[in-house]
């Protein structure tokens, strides 16, 4: 069973401060640290661990630039087969659909019995690309999968649904899936790993290569452009209580006491 | 006059509150001083009652009623709803920014071929096209997006963020639409899934003390477990703390957890995310421990400390002893 997975490698803007850059479109990503999309590391375990159950081929794929290699790096070091960054001055900028379109005419090339993205990404987090890529290469999908199971041709996903309920359904292969969080736990990442990784195949191709009109992708062919982007306004912000510790945790409980909390 | 389309959402017969906001946020996507027609589109098995019911909110209800839509399935949604936009032409279509939109939208841009903004937190007409506003990078950046064109629109949006207001009182007329005999749902259903009930349910608490990823470690949710102790409350978690197995899904505050509505909640160590957020109701006294003065969480709080949680948290117990006269 061969298997596809999309991964991403974004900003890690949990505990930074986060500034809007001097274009006023995108933040300033000079002192960010890196990580894999927290919703495509699971996707990686998920493909990997089905390909040691049954056998065939984990070929993870980006779309990015050469820094982005690191985070097929990772997916090679926690069991992919091959890697594939799709690289060219003419993709940058490309918006979701733009993505999705690169992606589908990759993965025409690769045969495949499944495809899998994480559900949304945590910079942009639109969930889009995972189901547009699945309309464009004519497959079903589900989103939202919390477990994956493949048996003879058929896929099984539990997804979560509507009413915090899920729903297991079947599906034919091949077909596409948007991983949740907590679907499994992904296997741990060394250094050591990573540079053993180094051996396995990571190929790069162009829109030459695959074969796909540079004015299509890029900011050409955008279809929503990003007008400019601003902090949050503070509106009703918290009153952010001022002094030590032990300043502000008495003014917590005084608060707390106030409302009924303690 | 601009027609817009909205995707009503239900869910065990029930119309999901989603379908009202949209619709209302709909007619606020005419030109200048011009009027909308709004469209509500009910997909599903035994919906036409439920269809009909929506008159006073929509100009028009069309409903696609059929067995083989008992479960949705955004591949076949995507089919009839990319058929109806073709024949009804509308300037926008609008979709809930649920499990069940996120799973049809993309797919019937795709097939429509039009732009699709996501997860809208505002929306509104510019004289050549759409603007929307939606948040990137966990909500610390909010962007402005847009698209041109004179119509063939989409974008989903944010339950919660649009307020509901008045139903229009139009006298909406219902279309039967016709399920094609070929649409044939590639999804086999199998079972539905219910969370399984936990040993508590935080959905009745009063008092929440919940735990985010700034935790770090298993062991460390200690120091939340005797903090909510001495307060006598319970404790709860975002999803994170659930996917590394530490805490049941039955702790799990959010759109894909448990909606609470306490009195008093306490944030420690949560970024403040829109799904974990969107399970809290009512209008509770909200108090976050973050150590990063940027987190999402201080713009829904009433109160907050800027710290490292584990400097707070003994701290916070400590000093509610002390107040309570125990030990
Ligand atoms: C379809 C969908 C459904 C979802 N449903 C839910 C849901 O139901 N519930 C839910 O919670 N999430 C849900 N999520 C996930 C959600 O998007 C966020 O990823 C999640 O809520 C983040 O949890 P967090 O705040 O604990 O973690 P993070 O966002 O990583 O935040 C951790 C915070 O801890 C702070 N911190 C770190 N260390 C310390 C310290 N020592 N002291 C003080 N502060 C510290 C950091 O500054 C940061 O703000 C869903 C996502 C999707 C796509
Ligand atoms: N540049 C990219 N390269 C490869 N996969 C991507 C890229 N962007 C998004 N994806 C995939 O699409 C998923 C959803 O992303 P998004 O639509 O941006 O929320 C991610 O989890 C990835 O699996």
């Amino acid at each position: 069973m061969d298997i596809i997975v999309c991964v991403k490698r974004v900003p890690d803007v949990a505990e930074a401060e986060v500034d809007i850059d001097s274009s006023g479109r995108g933040i300033q990503l000079g002192t960010l640290g890196y990580v894999i999309n927290e919703w495509d590391n699971f996707a990686v375990e998920a493909a990997v661990s089905l390909v040691e159950e049954h056998g065939g081929k984990v070929t993870a794929i980006t779309v990015g630039g050469e820094d982005d290699e690191d985070v097929l790096r990772r997916a090679l070091a926690m069991g992919a087969d091959e890697a594939l960054c799709l690289t060219d001055p003419a993709f940058d900028g490309s918006d979701s659909f733009g993505i999705a379109n690169i992606l589908s005419k990759a993965i025409a090339d690769i045969p495949y019995d499944l495809v899998l993205t994480g559900a949304v990404s945590g910079d942009v987090g639109g969930g889009r690309v995972g189901p547009m890529l699945a309309a464009m290469a004519g497959i079903p999908h589900v989103c939202l999968a919390t477990e994956l199971s493949v048996d003879a041709g058929t896929a099984r996903v539990r997804h979560e649904v509507e009413g915090g309920l899920e729903r297991v359904v079947e599906l034919d292969l091949p077909a596409l899936v948007t991983v949740q969080t907590g679907m499994n736990e992904p296997r741990y990442v060394s250094v050591l790993g990573i540079r053993k990784a180094r051996r396995k195949p990571l190929t790069a191709a162009g829109a030459a290569e695959i074969g796909i009109a540079p004015d299509s992708v890029g900011p050409a062919g955008t279809r929503v452009t990003v007008e400019e982007m601003f902090l949050p306004p503070k509106g009703e912000a918290a009153e952010i209580l001022q002094g030590d510790d032990e300043d502000t945790v008495a003014a917590l409980v005084e608060r707390l006491r106030q409302q009924g909390g303690v | 006059m601009r027609k817009i389309l909205v995707l009503v959402e239900h869910s065990g017969g029930v119309v999901d509150d989603s379908a009202y906001e949209l619709a209302a946020a709909a007619r606020n996507l005419g030109e200048a001083g011009g009027d909308v027609s709004v469209g509500g589109v009910v997909l599903g098995n035994d919906v036409t009652d439920l269809a009909a019911g929506l008159g006073a909110w929509f100009e028009n209800v069309y409903v696609f009623d059929s067995p083989r839509l008992q479960v949705p399935d955004g591949v076949a949604g995507a089919e009839l709803l990319a058929g109806l936009i073709e024949q009804e032409q509308p300037f926008a279509t609008l979709i809930p920014h649920t499990n069940t939109g996120m799973d049809l939208a993309p797919a019937l841009a795709v097939r429509a071929g039009s732009p699709l903004f996501a997860d809208c937190i505002a929306l509104e007409t510019t004289p050549d096209g759409l603007s929307g506003v939606r948040t990137r990078y966990g909500g610390k950046v909010h962007a402005r997006i847009s698209a041109t064109g004179d119509g063939g629109f989409m974008a989903t949006m944010r339950p919660g963020s649009f307020d509901t207001g008045e139903a229009p009182g139009s006298d909406g007329a219902l279309h039967t639409m016709e399920v094609p005999g070929d649409l044939a749902p590639q999804r086999r259903f199998v079972e539905t899934v219910a969370p399984e009930p936990g040993a508590v349910d935080i959905s009745q608490a009063e008092v929440l003390v919940a735990v985010g990823r700034g935790i770090d470690e298993e062991e460390h949710l200690e120091i939340i477990r005797s903090l909510a102790d001495v307060m006598g409350a319970d404790i709860a978690c975002t999803r994170p703390v659930v996917d590394k197995g530490w805490l049941s899904k039955s702790y799990q505050i959010g759109t894909s957890g448990v909606s609470v509505k306490p009195k008093v909640y306490i944030a420690i160590g949560i970024s403040g995310s829109y799904q974990h957020i969107g399970g809290i109701k009512g209008a509770p006294y909200i108090a976050a421990i973050n150590k990063d003065p940027a987190a999402p969480i201080f713009g829904v709080a009433d109160v907050g400390i800027v710290g490292d949680l584990f400097d707070i948290v003994p701290l916070l117990e400590q000093q509610i002893r002390e107040v309570k006269g125990v030990g």
